[in-house]
């Protein structure tokens, strides 16, 4: 680890200077819209306010446009100066979850820090799963909490919950606030560990007392965590290893993970992969950091990923993981994951590499540090003569994944494909929709039959797996990015869990589109019980489909958004196209599809990557390779 | 499995300790023993954290302690290069007859008597886990009533501190 403190090299809303070192190195917003700059005054004036004001006071000075909230008791004294706040605007949601994952959806679409207020108590633990959400996938998050005062807690007050213990487990770092006057630097804090290094969510729990406090306010210009130093510059000793490897390597890939999107990476990873020729897998955290219509993008790795992305790391001699951590979900059985590859890891944070997978090359350092110095030293290598020949590589991945497409057969009932209407809502709505999945089925369909050209287009629970993430997600991501088409894709299941927020915006004027796949199940669940539990369909039936209970078109109707339904191939397009054409208040479809259709190829749980089947009953020979 | 001692700097706020042993926990990382307290610095603790694992999940270990916030250093103290020591205390029955005997093993291990009635004695001893365990099983013949043991402290030997060694995962 560096011993020389960094500044975030993606662009953040942290006001203060987070070291003096930072002061020379401005974030670099490539493509992506960064947040204006952070108001910096030369000398910063002292106002006497309560703790409130502070809060009000320290979320404007850190750059904050949106939160997401809903009041109550112990936290109801931020809401009054945060009615006359001119910069920070408040989204009202119906559900702290809803707060937790709009602010998560913003942060994921804009690359801003997500905001979120609860009160204490069951405000605060309703925050616990989009907390634990974005601790999983790494989103910069803030939630501010209110807390009981400070002479009750500890006494089983009413509304109190230890938020900061429960919490520890799935935040980057918590802070109880004892004094008011800590206010400002608490929050500084919190939005500079958030954004820095590796991004993750931070709670700051405020006691009531705290708050009513009068104090004076002073937003630092100077954030100092003795123990927090997170890494950017990479080794230049590993890096040239690393070029080396990449050099002498006759079958390669690059694993790309998240990271490369949060590092803004993007462009590097293009030239990096077009300089060397080597295959690129994109994981479901990273589906749109290169472009899926690029030629050496192989498509998703994992338990559902394509064939050929699956196929070249388990047949691959070196393996690149860029800003990726070997989860189960793309290793399946470790012990026989990639047994043949070599393992380049460079990742932001260095208890990633060798935690599941042993490193060979262990690089620690920001994913576009990383990328950018590989370019250079890969370039050092070409011009001294040193460029290795693909072609036999690519000759045995293009046969696999010409054998073995994305595909997908019509129901035999009749019924309407859901892999057809996500294909044709990716196909109509284009390159710069933001797309929000829940979890499921559906979400892997909409991985994989949407092709993403650009990146943070494409967004989703990942490792927590959060059903219900998705309209909130997608109502976040509207608010960050206003200009940009944002659909919801949903399942009838993940939708019920958490749809109260069309109510927000409808309301609030957030013209977010949501398509539900509606297959009247738990359609993965249903999946496993067809596949592993003898077609034996326990609760996974939700009625959505013979009882339309609810009837989405009417219920969408009721929270004011517009309802719509299509329920065959013919009607498909026309149906999106309605929705397109739908600007002014938010519209919900109720796709209405057959319940049989699966996800393939598929690594059964469990299972080794060399078990993946293409289809059902159909195991692409990796034996023989 | 192995033991390793690690020296942990954290800073001395609320919650570090809770902290610490959450992740111990959550993670699956076995804790042999872990012993806290002030240092010279009054804004840093120290805590000497003894686990049982292999080398590699030991990596884990210390990195995954270093994304605590809270946390300022860690040093592994290898137990030839530093000095190990725990303190037991414990209670036997031990009458006039056995008294004598009682206070010559007292004695070899260079433990003390810190409290004596007429049936029973109590023993200070400081050492090493190991010294501490010989000494156990020669007192306990006499018939042990309560027995209490602090977890391990170490510092390194020389002149050199813990703030000027490399920390581990840096």
């Amino acid at each position: 680890m560096s011993q020389t403190p960094m500044a975030p090299s993606r662009p953040s809303s942290v006001a203060p200077t987070p070291h003096p070192t930072a002061a020379s190195q401005p974030g670099q917003p490539g493509q992506h819209p960064g947040p204006a700059a952070p108001a910096r005054s030369a000398a910063p004036a002292v106002e006497y306010v309560t703790g409130a004001k502070a809060v009000v006071r320290s979320l404007e000075e850190a750059g904050v446009d949106i939160v997401f909230g809903i009041p109550g008791g112990a936290v109801l004294p931020v809401y009054d100066p945060l009615f006359d706040s001119e910069k920070v605007r408040h989204i009202l949601v119906r559900h702290e979850q809803g707060a937790g994952h709009a602010a998560t959806g913003y942060a994921q679409a804009s690359g801003r820090v997500g905001v979120c207020i609860a009160t204490s108590g069951p405000g605060a633990t309703n925050l616990v799963t989009p907390i634990a959400d974005a601790h999983m996938d790494s989103v910069p998050l803030v939630a501010i909490t209110g807390q009981v005062a400070r002479s009750l807690i500890g006494t089983d007050g009413f509304q109190e919950a230890d938020i900061c213990g429960i919490t520890m487990p799935i935040t980057k770092h918590n802070f109880m606030v004892t004094d008011a006057a800590e206010i400002p630097m608490v929050i500084a804090q919190a939005f500079y560990l958030a954004s820095s290094g590796r991004p993750g969510p931070v709670l700051v729990d405020i006691p009531k007392d705290i708050l009513q406090a009068e104090t004076i306010f002073r937003w630092p210009t100077d954030v100092h965590l003795p123990g927090y130093r997170p890494a950017s510059k990479p080794h230049s000793g590993q890096i040239n290893a690393a070029a080396k490897l990449i050099a002498a390597a006759r079958r390669p890939v690059y694993y790309v993970g998240g990271g490369v999107l949060k590092s803004y990476a993007t462009e590097q990873l293009k030239v990096l992969a077009e300089m060397t020729g080597i295959p690129v897998v994109t994981t479901l955290m990273a589906r749109g950091a290169f472009p899926d219509s690029h030629i050496q993008h192989l498509g998703m790795p994992g338990m559902h990923g394509t064939v050929a992305a699956v196929g070249a790391m388990q047949r691959a001699d070196l393996i690149i993981a860029l800003g990726a951590r070997f989860d189960d979900r793309v290793t399946g059985q470790l012990s026989t994951f990639a047994q043949g590859a070599k393992i380049i890891h460079a990742d932001i944070d260095p208890a990633e590499i060798g935690k599941n997978r042993h490193a060979d090359v262990p690089i620690v350092g920001d994913a576009k540090e990383v990328i950018s110095e590989l370019i250079a030293a890969i370039a050092l290598e070409q011009s001294a003569g040193v460029v290795a020949d693909m072609t036999a590589w690519w000759a045995e991945l293009d046969q696999i994944r010409e054998t073995f497409p994305l595909g997908y057969d019509w129901p035999a009932d009749g019924s309407l494909s859901p892999q057809y209407v996500i294909e044709r809502l990716g196909k109509i709505s284009g390159p710069d929709t933001i797309f929000a999945a829940g979890v499921g089925q559906h979400q892997m369909w909409a991985a994989q039959f949407i092709s993403y050209e650009k990146p943070y287009t494409w967004l989703n629970s990942g490792g927590l797996g959060t059903m219900g993430y998705a309209v909130p997600a997608a109502m976040g991501a509207k608010m960050g990015m206003p200009d940009a088409v944002v659909w919801a894709i949903d399942g009838d299941g993940c939708f019920q869990m958490t749809n109260q927020e069309l109510a927000t915006c409808a309301i609030e004027g957030i013209p977010i589109k949501v398509a539900i796949i509606n297959n009247g199940n738990l359609g993965m669940v249903r999946q496993w019980q067809t596949l592993f539990y003898g077609e034996r369909y326990s609760q996974t039936n939700l009625g959505t489909h013979k009882l339309r209970i609810p009837d989405f078109k009417m219920l969408a109707e009721a929270y004011g958004c517009v309802g719509l339904r299509c329920e065959s191939k013919e009607d498909v397009d026309a149906t999106i196209e309605a929705a397109m054409a739908i600007n002014d208040r938010p519209v919900v479809v109720d796709f209405t599809v057959g319940p049989d259709a699966q996800v393939w190829p598929m690594v059964a749980a469990g299972t080794g990557n060399d078990h993946i089947m293409a289809a059902r009953g159909i195991r692409p020979l990796f034996d023989e390779g | 499995m192995t033991r390793h001692t690690l020296s942990v700097l954290v800073e001395n706020k609320p919650g570090v300790l809770a902290r610490v042993s959450s992740l111990f926990s959550r993670r699956q990382f076995n804790i042999h023993s872990l012993a806290v307290g002030p240092t010279e610095n009054p804004e840093v603790s120290r805590m000497t954290i003894v686990v049982a694992v292999d080398e590699l999940p030991l990596e884990q270990v210390t990195k995954q302690l270093n994304k605590l916030v809270n946390v300022l250093k860690i040093v592994e103290l290898v137990s030839t290069a530093s000095v190990h020591r725990e303190l037991l205390l414990i209670k036997l029955r031990a009458d006039s007859s056995v008294r004598a005997q009682v206070v010559t093993i007292v004695d070899m291990f260079r433990a003390h008597v810190v409290d004596v009635t007429p049936d029973s004695m109590t023993i200070e001893a400081a050492g090493t886990s190991d010294k501490l365990e010989a000494l156990v099983r020669m007192l306990e013949p006499f018939g042990v009533r309560e027995l209490v043991q602090s977890g391990m402290v170490a510092l390194g030997r020389g002149a050199k501190s813990i703030t000027t060694e490399r920390s581990r995962g840096d």
